[in-house]
């Protein structure tokens, strides 16, 4: 039995892949605890950096960035989680319909479009239609990247819902309305939650869109990082990224638990 | 009474087929307006005449695409001969991708297999551990790429230590470095496709290749390959067009001689130097070799369905 499954050198393969991803970001974390002002040479474990994101010189542009961020994350996310729970309930439940496929590729065009092309044909909308870029335009920008990655896991999880409990719902005259809120709102929440973490990660993480779309003075986290390492990495920078790193992890550990859960109510 | 015993058809016993259009609607507005109209108005803008301080002139002309492809010397007065300078950076890009797109393949064929043949346990493990570094920002795992392997950075430290080399290696500001970038950042996008046809792949072929005398290799060559293909293309896909259009790996880890399509459109936007109508040129060229690959793709899905 084991035989045909194993090929000598696989396991090698797989273990430098995980020391390939993890390496740069393991050396970083570890270099954000360096007490030295030289980002060379090792100065002892001291939390000095940190103290230095919150209250050094930087301090108020990475605030103000990561207020940027946060906010533009939760608001973009929550605004396309809402318009693909619409979408996904159109497109699963709605049986067949006129311009449906067109529709699924409208969905996916996101995905589609090169990041960069994306970029720069929303910059030049913007400036045609006479939209002063800033605040609102990046949320509108990352409100529209965000639909297919909320899309996704909420239409998966709905897919794998039986019809069977709305019927009886709707035959024991709940309303349309009544079905949707007590019977099948309930049942796509894994999957709504696993989608609006995906776009919220999705949202903090754009880079290159934001920075066409932002306007002079206006940060997110990544463009602010961006520019500070254009000067050259920093000691804080690597602080940051340590931090950014940790919410990383933490959601991508709540969307595992919460598809975990998703997968035990479903059978 | 018979509407109970009889199954309702999909879609219509839940009552959302009334309402199709309004739960549709901000979908359309949203993308509509905000992606489709505006790839389309970069493609008017790509025909428009530059304007000095960034922006356009309302005059169309071809003078960007002709910009792009040929050059009619100092003045535009000479006889147009071929303008490589913009074509050389096209093709970097493109074998630059691909090559990052075979070296993923060639470590994540083998990681996604491996993944998939352990036990239900140690898989979600795996595949957690694989997972996670897709979710971390792609600036940060960039700027710690080039934090390891930069002239003085920990890579080059330790390898002198061991005294595997003298000088440190000038890897920062290289074709390498960029195309290590790529095939770091994008990793992830090979493996989980993958992952996902191996998973599905049935053992007992290669157990009735293995009864049949043929070798490990020949049965992975002949029989897993050809089934796994469609997790394979989709991985390559995932992988290839986003490296085509990269920025952040090239900007951060490259230099001049490293310069790739993302950066050239990037820079056609930024303050008074940059020209609008090139830059939307360059996009819409990069978006047509990005479709094109989307299209091979979707002929050889559906010639794989059919078979």
């Amino acid at each position: 039995m084991k035989g045909v499954r194993h090929y000598p050198g696989f396991l090698a393969m797989a273990v430098a892949c995980l020391v390939i991803l993890y390496a740069p970001l393991i050396v970083v974390t570890g270099y954000s605890f360096n007490g030295s002002t030289s980002i060379t040479t090792w100065g002892g474990f001291s939390w000095r950096w940190y103290a230095d994101v919150f209250t050094g010189p930087d301090a108020p542009r990475f605030k103000a960035a990561a207020w940027n961020s946060i906010t533009i994350a939760i608001l973009a996310a929550t605004t396309a989680t809402a318009i693909a729970v619409a979408a996904s309930v159109a497109m699963i439940r709605g049986g067949r319909f006129k311009g449906k496929s067109a529709t699924f590729a409208l969905i996916n065009l996101p995905l589609m479009v090169p990041e960069i092309v994306t970029a720069v044909a929303t910059l030049i909308f913007f400036s045609a239609i006479g939209l002063t870029t800033g605040y609102m335009t990046i949320l509108i920008a990352h409100i529209t990247f965000c639909i297919p990655f909320a899309y996704l896991p909420i239409a998966a999880r709905l897919q794998g819902i039986e019809e069977t409990y709305e019927q009886a719902a709707r035959d024991l005259y709940a309303t349309r309305a009544q079905a949707f809120r007590l019977i099948l709102l309930p049942l796509m929440m894994p999957g709504i939650l696993s989608g609006f973490l995906l776009a919220f990660i999705i949202s903090l993480d754009d880079f290159i869109i934001t920075n066409f779309v932002k306007g002079a003075g206006m940060e997110t986290l990544p463009t602010a990082i961006f520019g500070s390492v254009k000067q050259g990495i920093k000691p804080n920078i690597m602080a940051i990224s340590t931090m950014m790193l940790a919410v990383s992890v933490l959601f991508v550990t709540l969307s595992y638990l919460v598809n975990r859960i998703g997968q035990r109510t479903r059978s | 009474m018979a509407g109970g015993m009889t199954p309702a058809p999909q879609g219509n016993g839940t009552g959302y087929r009334a309402i199709v259009g309004p739960l549709l609607i901000p979908t359309w507005v949203m993308i509509g307006i905000f992606l489709v109209l505006p790839v389309l108005l970069m493609a008017v803008y790509s025909f428009l005449t530059k304007e000095f301080r960034g922006g356009v002139v309302w005059d169309f002309t071809l003078a960007a695409y002709d910009q792009f492809f040929l050059n009619r010397g100092l003045f535009g007065d000479e006889p147009p001969v071929i303008e490589w300078t913009y074509i050389t950076i096209f093709w970097r890009s493109i074998w630059q991708a691909a090559l990052a797109t075979l070296i993923c393949l060639i470590v994540g064929f083998p990681t996604a297999w491996f993944i998939a043949t352990r036990p239900a346990r140690t898989r979600a493990v795996w595949l957690f551990l694989v997972t996670v570094p897709y979710w971390v920002n792609l600036l940060i795992r960039t700027v710690s790429l080039k934090f390891l392997i930069r002239e003085n950075g920990p890579l080059n430290e330790s390898l002198m230590a061991l005294g595997l080399i003298t000088d440190p290696l000038p890897l920062v500001n290289t074709n390498l470095a960029v195309q290590l970038g790529l095939f770091y950042s994008y990793l992830p996008f090979m493996v989980l496709p993958v992952y996902a046809a191996v998973e599905r792949y049935n053992f007992a072929l290669s157990e009735a290749a293995a009864d049949l005398y043929a070798s490990r290799w020949v049965t992975l060559r002949e029989i897993v390959l050809p089934v796994v293909k469609p997790g394979i293309i989709a991985g390559c896909i995932l992988v290839f067009v986003p490296s085509l259009g990269a920025f952040l790996a090239p900007d951060l880890l490259g230099g001049a001689k490293t310069f790739m399509i993302g950066s050239l459109i990037d820079e056609q936007f930024r303050g008074s130097q940059g020209n609008w109508p090139f830059g939307a040129a360059a996009a819409m060229i990069l978006m047509t070799l990005v479709l094109i690959v989307l299209t091979v793709y979707a002929r050889a899905q559906t010639k794989g369905d059919a078979r």
